[in-house]
């Protein structure tokens, strides 16, 4: 809890992403992933979670729509220790516990950077994965400080062009699932043509879990967004 | 009425203190199949209203009436035999303590999230968040006992794919009685903790020990 707030007329920012803990230390980094049913968020987690898992202390809360697979599927492929994951339920309404009520999810984060905290070895990234959505689900800038939006080719090469506030506004688009691309006959330059339209300077990456280079693109640049917030941390401490 | 803007937001479902998730019984009552239209969600409605609302509502009162909320905190407990509603109640307690702490700030916020950083149950944490908006013991009471109503509601058009005009239609018939509730809920709170209302629905706890079980559901509880 935040029991150094004020009532100065500060920014109630301390309620949700305020950069630092209570007693002042860094608290870790939060990276949204979102994205449509199916386009491979939990696998690129699931990815993610290997391939930095060695480097940086890692969590990952779930936001199941109406089971727990997600977090049982991170558990099954032992991709991180149980007390590392959290699965947050959403009443049938993912983008609200993302967006318009994210109680529940910063409740969840703080959670495992408490307990890890205690444990000695606190969290350098928390990985949050909404539950499958659609086109306009994005994170609040009160729940993640960046966020992924994960799309796949089989889900029609028009979408970059559609755009919507995820394709567009996402800190990273993600195309997921590449190899797929001969055989549901998507274009994939003309994605990355659609998506460069969108996002402007925005980073793109295209990628296949099924063979190399797998999720070590994202992993970077989650890597890279770490550094980044790690510098911040100590320029404004 | 005075602070009657800040009764509508403390009672807007669309408060950002995670009510959404949840369904306060009604899932579990459309899977048994008590609640399957518009007018069996209106009895379901009313029951909880007159039995765990009415409870709910006077905690609130008399935290907004300036009980000591961890005494109140306790009598919540007396009146909650389900362990799965009493973890259900201090989550959502600790959700709605950072949504009025960032809303209403105030010291005794402050004091009671720094004395139970795991939540309280939410009816007390309600009420102190009215008393720290300005309102009195009735108006946490109507925030309260319109939240008993509105969070089924809701939960029963995603579950049913329910008529929304129905289903509000029947929030609107309920309004005399969820005032009558308030009226009595406030009196209440502004008594002795001791002499608080304690109606329970039993089936409301039993369903809501069933349903923390439950491997697939849409809702936390």
């Amino acid at each position: 809890m935040h029991l150094d707030h004020s009532h100065t007329g500060h920014h109630p920012e301390r309620h949700s992403a305020s950069a630092a803990l209570p007693d002042g230390s860094r608290r870790a980094l939060r990276v949204g992933l979102g994205g449509p049913v199916g386009s491979g968020k939990t696998a690129t987690v699931a990815a993610l979670c290997r391939e930095l898992r060695d480097r940086l202390s890692l969590a990952v809360v779930t936001n199941d729509i109406y089971t727990q697979e997600d977090a049982a599927f991170l558990l099954r492929e032992a991709v991180l220790p149980p007390e590392r994951i959290a699965a947050v339920e959403t009443g049938a309404c993912p983008h609200t516990a993302i967006r318009d009520d994210i109680s529940a999810n910063l409740e969840a984060i703080e959670d495992l950077e408490t307990a890890l905290l205690a444990k000695g070895a606190p969290l350098d990234v928390v990985l949050v994965e909404s539950g499958g959505d659609n086109l306009t689900a994005t994170f609040s800038k009160g729940l993640v400080d960046a966020q992924i939006f994960v799309i796949d080719v089989a889900g029609g090469d028009d979408i970059p062009r559609k755009g919507g506030p995820g394709v567009t506004t996402a800190d990273l688009l993600v195309v997921n699932k590449t190899d797929l691309a001969p055989y549901v006959g998507s274009d994939l330059e003309g994605m990355a043509r659609d998506a460069k339209q969108q996002r402007g300077e925005l980073p793109v990456l295209f990628q296949s879990l099924r063979g190399e280079p797998g999720a070590r693109p994202v992993a970077a640049w989650v890597r890279e967004q770490f550094t980044a917030w790690t510098a911040r941390a100590v320029a404004t401490a | 009425m005075a602070g009657a803007a800040a009764l509508l937001l403390l009672a807007d479902g669309r408060f950002p203190a995670g009510g959404h998730a949840h369904s306060q019984g009604a899932e579990a009552a459309v899977k048994a199949g008590r609640v399957h239209d518009a007018a069996t969600l209106e009895e379901f409605c009313r029951g909880r209203l007159h039995t765990a609302g009415l409870t709910a509502a006077a905690l609130a009162a008399a935290a907004a009436a300036g009980h000591d909320p961890l005494a109140l905190d306790e009598a919540a407990d007396a009146r909650t035999p389900s362990p799965a509603l009493r973890r259900t109640a201090r989550k959502l307690g600790r959700q709605l303590m950072r949504a009025a702490r960032a809303t209403w700030p105030g010291p005794e916020l402050d004091e009671l999230a720094a004395a139970r950083p795991q939540g309280v149950h939410q009816p007390v944490v309600l009420g102190l968040a009215a008393r720290s908006a300005g309102l009195g013991p009735l108006e946490a009471a109507q925030a309260a006992a319109y939240d008993n109503v509105s969070g089924p509601a809701t939960a029963a058009v995603r579950l049913l794919s329910l008529d929304p005009f129905h289903a509000t239609a029947v929030l609107a018939r309920l309004t005399p009685e969820t005032d009558e509730v308030a009226r009595r809920a406030g009196t209440a709170g502004s008594g002795a903790v001791e002499d608080l209302p304690a109606a329970s629905a039993p089936l409301l706890e039993i369903t809501a020990e069933q349903h923390a079980t439950w491997p697939v559901r849409l809702f936390a509880s």
